[in-house]
């Protein structure tokens, strides 16, 4: 188990593998989403009740999903940071967070547009858009607290811990704020909870959530890798890697 | 009392302040830590004094590992850094009287103030026990800091610039405790910026850890 | 002077009787009731800001009593957040500038019960009195008066939340030179299930529903809190110390 980390945690070893992935990622991620974009904007039917306005779900709903499991994945590597002290997997956490951050906000802005056609107004205090809401202002509270140490290694930890406390407290909110919403305003129309979609509509949205993913990695993989050249320019493998690089390798 | 090191290393920022150090403090040694500014003499003392975890090997005490027995460390080790650990709104007994709770073992309340009037005695300080530390001297500040050397609970001294603005005079009585302590069985490390000549000068028991600015470390005996 | 009395406690025997959990516990909350009772102008600070707050509101709304009755349960709670939130700030900072965290981080005790005594000292002297004066303020804001009992309970229960979460986010920021704005950004969104069910509960008690099952909850968000928060701070504290 423990070289087995430890061979995963090796910047190095990292670095030479992630370069091989990459341009697969980046390859199947942009086909998927390509694919998915045309086939559900253009060829999946309209929506009986909301017609073409349905289709902000093949953003909407990816960038919602990524949101969520970009945090997840930002809470494991902080735990594998804390417990293992391994700085591969912070480096991936703080590669990871403007990602989140952004699908958060892109889950927002989409679904404020699509109030426009179904609720008849840019914002309503939903369930689900509160919680984003809020999901988006810890992952700007992360960011700001990594950002805010002058020491690396200080601001990583910070970051950690704030990363676990959220990821304890975003069931929490999310329940709370369902609960405060029926509290106070019966049942509303909710936008994705739609009765048995048909093939011809959730094929495409599969096809744009896996390509999400695929761009997550590719995004979070090529961060990280930026993020080991700027620690470690002094390596012996970092420069030769550039005397490499210089020599047309 | 014995703390030893064992291939000991700190990273800070990509950066190795030192590694691989092995190192045993016995009973009895007096350890200087010397070496220029920036050179990881407080990062050491920290890690030293289990207030730092992030470093490589082991620190072991009394051949235990440190994360094995915390408590029983913690209850014989004392540190004094930089800043000074006193309340300026408390009072020097008051604030003895905390320290006293933490790490005396279980006591009567009034015993236990017995002991703080004592300390406080020993550093000069008698009759000021319940003027607020606010009120106070600088220097006399710095001595309610040093009154905890004289609660007598702990074997080892990890003391980083213990010697700051205190004058000549205190600086030879701090010196005289330091010697005391050992020769009593304890331990005692310290640092300062004074040129080597200058401290301890009488005394031959003095050892050296000496930092060369440039990641090494060594060990003068 | 001569260090006559100086006696070297052997560890060996040290080991047998290490030093009381509780002692230190009491020693330390003994030492910040005792520090804050000390700055007593201070102790007011949370109180009057939270009595201002609440003024600000019908001065901002209307003079209208159904109108402030309807909206009082979470304007009392935001006003009452708002002042538990300004108090954190000092929470370990004075400590962390003179010396005396480090050394309480360095006691054989763990750092998660030195850190849970300091917070129940500062909900004594800010969420407590906050539950406190809640009654006269409510009064203001013409709340029903049967729901006066239950508004006093939720804040009790969940300042002591608050004070807990809000320890974690003030150790995280202690020894960055300005970590206030930074502190709420951080704190302000954990502290919303708080405020939900706080608020909630005292709007449930106007309308005369059953209120078991949300005090319960409120109970278990605090019971949560006490089990993570001071571990969390602890840990928090000593990573702003190394930093």
């Amino acid at each position: 188990m423990w070289p087995i980390i430890h061979k995963l945690g090796s910047p190095k070893w990292f670095y030479t593998m992630s370069g091989r992935w990459l341009p697969f990622l980046w390859g199947s991620g942009a086909l998927l989403i390509i694919a998915g974009s045309v086939w559900g904007l253009a060829f999946a039917p309209p929506d009986y009740q909301q017609g073409d306005s349905f289709r902000i779900i093949y953003v909407h709903v990816p960038a919602a999903i990524l949101a969520q499991s970009c945090f997840a994945m930002m809470a494991v590597c902080s735990v594998i940071f804390l417990v293992w002290r391994i700085k591969l997997a912070d480096m991936a956490a703080g590669a990871a967070a403007p990602f989140g951050a952004a699908m958060t906000f892109s889950a927002l802005f989409s679904g404020a547009l699509w109030g426009v056609p179904t609720w008849g107004t840019w914002w309503v205090w939903d369930a689900r858009l509160t919680s984003m809401l809020l999901m988006l202002f810890i992952y700007l509270g992360i960011m700001a607290l990594r950002g805010a140490f002058a020491s690396r290694d200080g601001g990583a930890r910070a970051a950690a811990i704030l990363t676990l406390v959220g990821v304890i407290n975003l069931p929490i909110i999310k329940y709370s704020v369902v609960w405060w919403n029926t509290l106070h305003q019966g049942a509303t129309f909710s936008i994705t909870e739609k009765p048995a979609m048909p093939a011809s509509m959730w094929l495409p949205l599969l096809l744009m959530v896996l390509g999400f993913y695929l761009l997550f990695a590719a995004v979070t993989i090529a961060r990280t890798r930026n993020e080991i050249i700027r620690r470690q320019p002094s390596a012996r493998w970092v420069r030769a890697l550039a005397q490499g690089g210089r020599n047309g390798l | 009392m014995q703390l030893d090191t064992r291939k000991l290393g700190c990273e800070r920022d990509e950066r190795w302040l030192f590694h691989d150090l092995d190192w045993q403090i016995g009973p009895g040694e007096l350890w200087r830590v010397e070496g220029p500014n920036g050179a990881g003499k407080t990062t050491l003392l920290r890690i030293l004094s289990g207030q730092m975890a992030d470093y490589t090997g082991t620190l072991l005490w009394h051949g235990e590992p440190l994360s094995h027995c915390r408590e029983t460390f913690m209850a014989s080790m004392l540190y004094i850094g930089h800043r000074p650990g006193v309340k300026k709104a408390l009072t020097p007994l008051e604030n003895l009287d905390w320290y006293q709770a933490m790490r005396a073992t279980k006591g009567r309340a009034r015993t236990r103030r017995d002991t703080c009037f004592q300390a406080l005695e020993a550093v000069g300080l008698a009759g000021f026990e319940d003027t607020p530390v606010a009120h106070l001297s600088a220097g006399q500040q710095r001595r309610v800091a040093l009154a905890r050397l004289a609660l007598g609970h702990q074997s080892l001294w990890v003391l980083d610039e213990p010697f700051t603005a205190i004058d000549r005079e205190g600086v030879r009585q701090l010196e005289t405790w330091m010697m005391t302590h050992c020769q009593a069985g304890g331990s005692v490390i310290v640092t300062s910026h004074h040129d080597s000549g200058e401290l301890f000068p009488s005394s031959d028991v003095l050892k050296n850890l000496r930092f060369d600015g440039h990641g090494g470390v060594h060990i003068e005996r | 002077m001569v260090m006559g009395a100086f006696t070297l406690s052997d560890e060996r025997t040290a080991a047998g009787r290490l030093p009381g959990l509780w002692q230190g516990f009491a020693a330390t909350l003994a030492r910040d009731c005792r520090l804050r009772f000390r700055r007593r102008s201070e102790l007011a600070n949370p109180l009057i800001f939270f009595a201002l707050v609440v003024t600000l509101f019908p001065l901002g709304l209307a003079p209208d009593s159904t109108l402030l009755a309807s909206i009082a349960p979470g304007l009392l709670w935001v006003s009452a957040l708002l002042a538990v939130l300004l108090s954190l700030d000092g929470l370990f900072r004075d400590d962390f500038d003179d010396g005396t965290l480090e050394q309480l981080l360095l006691a054989p005790q763990p750092a998660g019960v030195l850190v849970l005594a300091k917070i129940v000292a500062h909900w004594l002297t800010t969420g407590l009195p906050l539950a406190l004066i809640s009654p006269l303020l409510a009064i203001m804001l013409s709340l029903p008066g049967h729901s006066m009992g239950v508004l006093m309970i939720t804040l009790l229960l969940g300042s002591a939340t608050l004070s807990l979460i809000g320890a974690i986010g003030a150790a995280l920021t202690v020894g960055l030179r300005r970590g206030g704005v930074l502190l709420s950004l951080l704190i302000l969104p954990l502290y919303t299930p708080v405020l939900i069910f706080g608020a909630g509960t005292v709007r449930l008690a106007i309308e005369g529903a059953v209120l078991t099952p949300w005090l319960a909850l409120m109970g278990a968000m605090l019971a949560l809190s006490l089990l993570a928060a001071p571990w969390a701070a602890g840990a928090a504290l000593k990573l702003s110390l190394d930093g």
